[in-house]
């Protein structure tokens, strides 16, 4: 009954009736959610928080495409302009994505490993509502004086120098944002690895479960990394140090090199957890196991080992030593190796499967291959000589949307169709699934794809106007995001909003014929606690006997 | 070798033929748009037409990474869509059982390793050339402000030559109207700068502020202009022509428009240029000695604030947003009139004022003498260029 927001609604159907022990036993109404320590009500709440501030961030992409429908400025002035483009770029990483894949770790973990909550309840609870200051302080910079930051979501020094009072107000909230996400990354791995059900040994975990183990760790390792560099602009902005200040002796190249550091290992924050979903419902679709579990497990390990040897791939145009750009080429070539593996992973899993096209499976599948698509458009940016024509360019931005939207995104949305009935109890409407699925697949390549060819001509990212050559292509693009956006709010009224109220047909145990692991071991709507005793597993540590 | 690449835009533009047509309805102001050579083209695919060997390099290596990869793409994906018709459950087809295979699994980690390094090794010939900025003929190093390019021949034909390069002002305005008009639209400069063809061409870059990008697609060139540090780059442009670029690193609320024109000229051309250029500059040198009387220095003023200040503080003075007002400025109206010059020099980083040191003692006597004496300021104040020199010497 967690997810299930309106309690008259979700009540007295089928199989939960003798599990449900909630009542009673937790506080309602709005303590429920303010002392929340259930991971299932926080994850929960996680994934209502990201949804509220991917809408926010949404809007601000529909301002940025509003001016960009035709050259000339018609509706904000460039001041604006940038401020949307920053504050989109931070909004949608630090407020939708990230703390997205968090509710999910939430929600499936315990559920997964045959635990019966997060390690640290309380700090759970802390990690969420850190964030809501943070995020109130981000989207409240707006109406500050000078507005919000407008130097771009990389906050590139000198820039942040010259930004107004909101620059600090957003430092602060990445602070804070960031120690949420470490105490989120704490919990993950303190739970994972001492609260897994007896006979789940490391190498027989849910893929969902490996991979956001390794992106945990990624968030430990660079978080307190983006901490510094943030810092240190704060310092230069205020108290007179020349980190970055060139009138100080300060180097602002240093300030992207940092920057990088934390920026590349978070492009695969972002989407290895995304890649754990894929791998749980490919093979639950295609009704066959996991093909190379083993491998998949050393593919996500190395693309995060990669992963912090290749910042300076961003960085080709500042101009670095020749050995230097051919050894971030040749390294950054060789994180294609591994994600080529996971996608051939996946199509070996479902070559001669028994395949269904349910609404999670169709969301993997149009990951699978768009993202694939966003994979080969970084395959060519990391070309050296071809990334100086293509830097900051609508080339990276379209790159960019391909592997966070289609990526990340879709594999979010797939989550949502796979797991929700566990949540809500519920069944969600085939039928809205596949409207959702298809429109927002091809509004999204109505969006995206002519950027790629804007980019190749020359169009720079984060201009405000432009050269009436690329007049039709923006026009294009600009009516897919509309698309794009309108589906989404679909999604919510249509998907979201019955699941919330518990409306819909109840779900059975396992909605999906071949599923496996231990979250579909318990009832739907997962009971309020589930698991208080550790349970007995058989030898695949997928079912629970006895 | 060479040209099956080039197969890729036109499969590609017969591919897109029919929504490119599409498209032509959807934005009206397109319509009267015709190609830019050396510039962007109308609803192009593909890079601008390459001017330099590097170049046209970079695009070889791009057709090729695009067939590479579209054969991936396809084999791939084929695949995936074969098994996605053939193995469905609703025809009845069963699944297998197998879920490993060392053997398959060592052979796509492999092959892939051996198609990347191919790969980088296509790009390192290339990768070296552009690092190579040794023997240039002519070298010019190249200044970033925001939001206009300052331009230093500094070796070669033409030593001594130096301007700043800014957008056609006409142009910023039919942005703010919203009334975009002309093939050159934001690429268009009042003074472009010039080379000759045929000769190797080292560009320095720097800035005053933030970051700025130096980039002409034509010539392959993109290069940070980082405040504090200096960088390299070089083209050598092989036929003659306008290019345009972009500033492409965010740089503030005008980055979009500070636009690169290069103009590749003959030889001889190149040093009838560089001979006006001499003239003009002797012409222009300003004795900073002279003694002005106040309206000659107001009317020069407002020639230097209308080129250089009017763009953020506004042709009447009332600034905008967070520029501010110079109409009633308590720092324009001060008893002390040096104040003003000071941050005229000096700028003030905490609010987006640059420093105008770039400009000469008189150009920053005439426009302070301006400020104080325009709109509704009537200070009756008048700064002689003998002052700038001494305050730009504390």
């Amino acid at each position: 009954m967690s997810a299930v927001l309106d309690h008259t609604g979700g009540h007295g159907h089928g199989n939960d009736a003798g599990h449900d022990h909630d009542h009673g036993h937790h506080p309602h109404g709005w303590r429920r959610w303010v002392f929340a320590t259930n991971h299932k009500d926080i994850g929960t709440l996680y994934l209502l928080f990201s949804f509220a501030m991917f809408i926010i961030g949404g809007i601000l992409a529909l301002c940025i495409r509003l001016e960009l429908f035709q050259p000339g400025l018609q509706y904000f002035n460039p001041e604006q302009f940038n401020q949307f483009t920053t504050m989109h770029g931070l909004i949608m990483v630090f407020g939708a994505i990230m703390p997205a894949f968090v509710g999910f770790a939430n929600w499936m973990i315990p559920l997964q490993i045959g635990a019966s909550d997060m390690a640290f309840a309380r700090m759970n609870n802390l990690s969420f509502w850190l964030m809501i200051p943070a995020a109130l302080t981000l989207v409240s910079s707006f109406f500050m004086p000078g507005g919000a930051p407008a130097a771009g979501w990389t906050l590139y020094a000198p820039l942040t120098l010259q930004m107004g009072p909101s620059m600090d107000g957003g430092i602060f909230a990445m602070h804070v944002l960031g120690a949420s996400s470490i105490m989120g990354s704490i919990n993950i791995i303190v739970t994972i690895l001492n609260m897994r059900a007896p006979g789940m040994t490391l190498m027989k975990m849910p893929m969902f479960a490996w991979t956001w183990l390794i992106t945990a760790y990624l968030l430990i390792a660079v978080m307190p990394v983006l901490a510094g560099a943030i810092t240190m602009t704060l310092t230069d902005r205020h108290f007179g140090t020349s980190f970055f200040n060139p009138a100080g002796g300060g180097d602002p190249i240093m300030y992207q090199h940092v920057f990088w550091f934390f920026g590349h290992p978070e492009v695969y924050i972002m989407i290895l957890p995304a890649f754990g979903i894929i791998s749980q419902i490919v093979p639950a679709f295609s009704r066959k196991k996991l093909f190379g579990y083993t491998s998949m497990v050393y593919a996500t390990a190395s693309i995060a080992i990669l992963s912090f040897i290749v910042w300076a791939h961003h960085m080709y145009a500042t101009g670095m030593p020749v050995t230097g750009q051919l050894f971030f080429m040749y390294a950054t070539m060789l994180i294609s190796v591994p994600t080529g593996v996971k996608v051939f992973n996946w199509l070996a899993t479902m070559w001669r499967g028994s395949m269904t096209f349910e609404t999670p499976m169709l969301w993997a599948v149009g990951f699978i291959f768009v993202f694939t698509m966003g994979g080969f458009t970084g395959l060519i940016c990391s070309m050296a000589p071809i990334d100086i024509q293509l830097q900051d360019t609508y080339y990276v931005v379209a790159h960019f949307h391909y592997v966070l939207v289609a990526g990340s995104l879709f594999a979010m949305f797939a989550g949502v169709y796979y797991w929700g009935p566990k949540w809500s109890g519920v069944l969600i409407s085939e039928t809205r699934g596949k409207i959702h699925f298809w429109g927002s697949l091809i509004t999204f390549n109505v969006t995206f794809f002519p950027m790629h060819f804007l980019g190749l001509a020359g169009m720079p990212r984060r201009y405000a106007d432009y050269p009436m050559q690329f007049a039709d292509f923006n026009a294009l693009a600009s009516v897919g995001a509309l698309g794009f956006g309108l589906c989404q709010v679909y999604f919510f009224f249509f998907v979201v909003v019955p699941m919330l109220r518990g409306k819909g047909e109840p779900a059975p145990q396992k909605p999906w014929e071949a599923a496996e692991g231990l979250e579909w071991e318990v009832p739907s709507p997962a009971p309020w606690h589930t698991f208080e005793n550790p349970p007995k597993l058989d030898a695949t540590a997928t079912k629970v006997i006895g | 070798m060479k040209m099956i690449p080039k197969l890729w835009p036109v499969a590609l533009r017969a591919s897109l033929a029919a929504s490119a047509a599409a498209m032509t309805g959807l934005a009206h102001a397109a319509d009267a748009v015709n190609n830019l050579p050396g510039g962007p083209g109308v609803r192009d695919l593909d890079f601008h037409a390459p001017a330099t060997a590097i170049a046209a390099d970079v695009q070889w290596l791009h057709y090729a990474m695009m067939w590479i990869c579209t054969v991936i793409f396809v084999a791939v994906f084929g695949v995936m869509f074969y098994s996605i018709i053939k193995h469905r459950k609703s025809r009845g087809h069963q699944a297998a059982h197998f879920h490993e295979s060392v053997a398959v699994e060592i052979a796509w980690t492999i092959v892939p390793f051996i198609i990347v390094t191919a790969m980088g090794a296509m790009a390192t010939k290339t990768v070296v050339a552009m690092k190579d900025t040794t023997n240039a003929d002519i070298t010019i190093k190249v200044t970033g402000y925001q939001w206009k390019w300052g331009y230093d021949y500094i070796k070669g034909e033409g030593e001594g030559i130096s301007f700043i390069s800014t957008l056609d002002t006409a142009q910023r305005n039919l942005s703010d109207a919203g009334t975009p008009k002309g093939d050159d639209y934001l690429l268009k400069v009042d003074n472009p700068m010039v080379v000759p063809v045929g000769a190797k061409v080292r560009m320095i870059t720097t800035a005053n502020d933030v970051i700025h990008s130096w980039s002409v697609p034509s010539f392959s060139v993109k290069q940070d202009a980082i405040p504090g540090f200096v960088r390299d780059t070089w083209f050598k442009a092989e036929r003659e022509g306008t290019f345009y670029g972009q500033c492409s690193e965010l740089c503030g609320k005008e980055h979009a428009y500070m636009p690169i024109t290069v103009i590749v000229k003959s030889k001889e051309g190149y040093s009838a240029w560089v001979n006006d250029q001499k003239k003009l500059m002797a012409a222009k040198a300003d004795d900073p000695a002279k003694v002005w009387k106040i309206e000659d220095l107001v009317a020069r003023g407002e020639k230097v604030y209308n080129a250089n200040c009017a763009v953020c503080h506004k042709p009447d003075g009332k600034g905008a947003g967070p520029v501010k007002a110079l109409d009633g400025s308590a720092v324009v109206l001060d008893a002390d009139k040096m104040a003003q010059v000071a941050v005229l020099l000096n700028g003030r980083m905490d609010k987006g004022m640059p420093s105008w040191k770039s400009l000469n003692d008189t150009e920053l006597a005439a426009v302070a003498t301006y400020t104080k004496n325009a709109w509704s300021n009537h200070t009756g104040f008048l700064v002689q260029p003998a002052e700038v020199v001494a305050a730009r010497a504390k």
